[in-house]
């Protein structure tokens, strides 16, 4: 019985994954499996959309948007926080594993814009200094 | 949660959930105002305010809204419940719980002021 | 039933939500249980009030005060002036210059709106099925399914006028119409819940505040073409919205108003839940049906349409979620009622989702054929800080700048094409005399050639081009000819592009060169950006050194 899940699949199979947050081959397989259809269906379905990864990734995923409205509202400031904050540049993985720095295009937050996502959780008007703060306390959380 | 199995049983339900949303609708039969200044607190207009919203509630009467505001500037009265109805404002005096169930059943919802408590009739 | 004499309804909307509205919301209720008075005081978590950069939001009724910036030291406040008291927190109260204002009627910015599609949204719980069966909820069902044949229904909507808002404006009832001749067994219903036009969020706001009133226009689209099965795709970066569909489809389900035989009639229909995963594309129809059949979400020619062929072939009807969300109303008033509001060619009403330099950004519902003028100065404030304004986008990246000469057009379907834009699902941004048209040109574009499926040669390889054009451009490295090359190509791919995304991607570069041409000569010729934004390159053009 062919099932048409594969997308809820891996946004399941990735969840899972709560050190790395990726989809590893074996995932892939087994969400091809699970709905009856060739695992180079998956990969593609894998590789398409940009909430996936096939690569390792940290513990959070920060989506932070630079989209038009969060540009005119100072989202790059927030950016460049961001990244001296975790050291990597975007894309990038923070040395202790615990965030992947992302872009995202526009999350609808315009009116708190800057606006980013860490996981499902959002977080608006966002300004250099408070979102390390935000940072700790999602550590701090673990 | 029972099914709605017909048009009947929606328009029931629908009438039933209306009740609980009258605070917001504004769209009530009677507006009660109490005044809960610091002189109506300390002359128990809290227990006065429990006391009317209790007998709304065993009487099952809810096309009503209850306002507070400030102090009427009648010190010497209070605790002061006032209600609105059919174009007329009638003011209670010195209420206490007991009264407070009275006017409920008998002017909130029967429309019938008890005039020996009234201190002061307005119309609306 | 429990009679609380105060209600106090807090918008739980995602952006209030992650302006601190959960924090308020715990410190409010527990300062109600340090005065005693939870018995008395019902807190309840409505949708999107509107007025999204003045959250957190608090509406307290009966009186019907609006608090605004909420945090949760304002609390105690709140709980012993104002619950306690009856004492309003004037410094708490929404503010116009500077005073605060006593109720909803007193604000422009609510008073001026026309609300249809959000007539719930910020005044009931968002998770409470018997909220909005009490706000007439169901009974468009109800009067389709028994006084109604699905012919009377297709009918009605085509009467009305409505055209889809997610941004093409093909009429709703001639789309329900072709798919309900097409002879098929199975036919499936979608909703487009794939909001991904930067700026826009009025889709979601409607799922979160009132996920009902589309779960009750689906219902009616499927008895109108004779589906028994809906699927609502939304973006996966729409936890919350997806959460409070599924609690409301949980709901809908236990009353029987979704599922076999709905109130008692032969109808039967159910919706499932479909998540997309960060891919802008798939808000187009046909990737948007290739992505629930778990594939790539690339698009497809077309024809045929989905409603003859649509979702495993079957005929399908897609449609947004504000267009679902205007059939209730539609069928409890009539189409005469619609059709009172907006304009004859596009009646009823449209929701914007306000942004950029206006003084208060947000959600609004206005009806067709309003001016933008009306809009940003009567309804949003106008431009803060003095500034001028200088264009307002409609459209997203696929839609145009409407520039001052215009601001008096009315806005409809036709009007907007007519100025080279698009009406779009409805983000509406306004920019002041401080941004520069080539650099928010380049910016549309960026996004275009990020999200590009990749699928067709004249937007993966098109597109592509012209980005690199404007940045040259917009680096100082621009070169004479470059305005008409990005013409030419606009024009090419407008024409060769596979999907309508691709078709309307070089939009925002046409308009901005129609409108702010000597914006772009500035650049190249000049050597400069008007508005002070583009940092040239030391290095100068050709143009320059000749």
């Amino acid at each position: 019985m062919k099932k048409h899940t594969v997308i809820e699949d891996l946004h399941q199979a990735q969840e899972k994954d709560r050190k790395h947050t990726y989809l590893k081959e074996g995932n892939m397989q087994d969400v091809a499996n699970g709905c009856g259809v060739p695992a180079s269906q998956v990969y593609g379905v894998a590789t398409f959309y940009t909430m996936f990864s096939t690569k390792p990734r940290g513990k959070h995923v920060i989506r932070i948007c630079r989209n038009l409205a969060c540009h005119l509202g100072e989202a790059e400031s927030v950016v460049k926080a961001l990244r001296a904050e975790l050291g990597v540049d975007i894309g990038g993985t923070s040395r202790d594993g615990e965030f992947t720095l992302e872009e995202s295009s526009c999350l609808g937050m315009c009116a708190v814009a800057p606006a980013m996502m860490v996981d499902d959780k959002p977080y608006g008007n966002l300004t250099a200094a408070g979102v390390r703060d935000i940072l700790q306390r999602i550590k701090n959380e673990g | 949660m029972p099914k709605i199995n017909s048009l009947e049983d929606l328009k029931k339900l629908r009438e039933q959930a209306k009740e609980a949303l009258k605070t917001r609708s504004g769209d009530v039969k009677v507006t009660i105002r109490t005044s809960m200044g610091t002189v109506g607190i300390a002359a128990g207009a809290r227990d006065v305010v429990k006391a009317l919203i209790d007998e709304l509630e065993k009487r099952n009467f809810h096309d009503v809204e209850i306002m507070e505001s400030g102090s009427l500037g009648l010190d010497k009265e209070e605790p002061v419940v006032t209600v609105e109805r059919d174009g007329v404002a009638t003011t209670y005096g010195k209420v206490t719980t007991d009264m407070a169930r009275k006017i409920v059943a008998q002017h909130v919802i029967n429309g019938q002021a008890i005039g020996e408590w009234v201190i002061a009739r307005n119309k609306k | 039933m429990k009679i609380y004499r105060l209600h106090a309804l807090i918008c739980a909307g995602t952006q209030c939500i992650s302006a601190g509205g959960e924090s308020f919301e715990s410190a409010l209720r527990d300062e109600l249980k340090k005065q005693g008075l939870t018995d008395e005081v019902q807190v309840v978590e409505t949708g999107c009030m509107g007025a999204c950069d003045r959250g957190p939001l608090m509406i307290v009724y009966p009186e019907g005060v609006l608090y605004q910036k909420l945090k949760p030291s304002d609390a105690k406040d709140i709980v012993s002036e104002h619950f306690l008291k009856g004492r309003k927190v004037s410094r708490l109260m929404w503010k116009e210059d500077e005073a605060p204002v006593p109720g909803l009627e007193q604000i422009p910015f609510f008073a001026r709106q026309t609300k249809i599609v959000l007539r719930n949204c910020g005044m009931i719980n968002a998770e409470s099925i018997d909220e909005y069966i009490a706000s007439e909820g169901y009974t468009a069902l109800a009067k389709a399914l028994t006084e109604m044949s699905p012919a009377d229904v297709v009918d009605e909507m085509k009467s009305s006028g409505l055209r889809g808002r997610g941004g093409a404006g093909f009429p709703t009832g001639i789309k329900w119409e072709y798919a309900a001749k097409q002879n098929s067994p199975v036919k499936y219903l979608i909703c487009n819940a794939d909001e991904g036009d930067p700026g826009a969020y009025m889709d979601r706001s409607v799922l979160e505040g009132d996920p009902h009133n589309v779960i009750e226009g689906m219902a009616i689209a499927a008895y109108a073409i004779g589906a028994s099965q809906g699927y609502i795709y939304v973006r996966a970066e729409y936890p919350l919205a997806i959460k409070r569909l599924e609690t409301a489809l949980r709901q809908a389900r236990q009353y029987g108003l979704l599922g076999q035989k709905i109130l008692g009639t032969s109808f039967s229909f159910d919706i499932k839940l479909r998540m997309g995963a960060g891919a802008f594309v798939c808000g187009e129809e046909t990737a948007l049906i290739h992505s629930i059949e778990g594939k790539r979400g690339e698009p497809r020619l077309k024809p045929p349409f989905p409603a003859v062929s649509g979702l495993w072939g079957k005929p399908t009807v897609i449609n947004n979620v504000e267009t679902y969300a205007s059939v209730p109303v539609i069928i409890n008033k009539g189409a005469e009622f619609f059709r009172k509001i907006g304009t004859a060619k596009s009646p009823g009403t449209k929701v914007f989702s306000l942004a950029g330099t206006v003084n208060t950004t947000g959600l609004i519902e206005v009806p067709m054929g309003i001016t933008l003028r009306e809009i940003i100065f009567d309804i949003g404030g106008g431009i803060p800080g003095g500034h001028q304004f200088k264009g307002a986008l409609t459209g997203g990246p696929s839609g145009g700048v409407i520039p001052l000469q215009h601001l008096d057009t009315p806005i409809d379907y036709e009007s907007l094409g007519a100025l080279g834009s698009i009406m779009g699902s409805g983000g509406l941004i306004v920019m002041d005399e401080r941004s520069c048209m080539v650099d928010i040109a380049k910016f549309f574009l960026e996004f275009t050639v990020d999200e590009s499926c990749g699928k067709c040669t004249p937007c993966r390889e098109g597109t592509m081009q012209m980005y690199r054009i404007l940045s040259d451009i917009t680096s100082g490295k621009g070169r004479p000819g470059d305005i008409e090359k990005l013409e030419e190509m606009g024009q090419l791919i407008k024409m060769t592009a596979l999907c309508g995304l691709g078709q309307s991607a070089p939009n925002p570069v046409l308009s901005t060169i129609r409108f702010f041409r000597d914006e772009y000569e500035a650049h190249i010729k000049d050597h400069k950006c008007p508005a002070g934004v583009c940092k040239f390159s030391e290095a100068k053009t050709e143009a320059a050194i000749a």
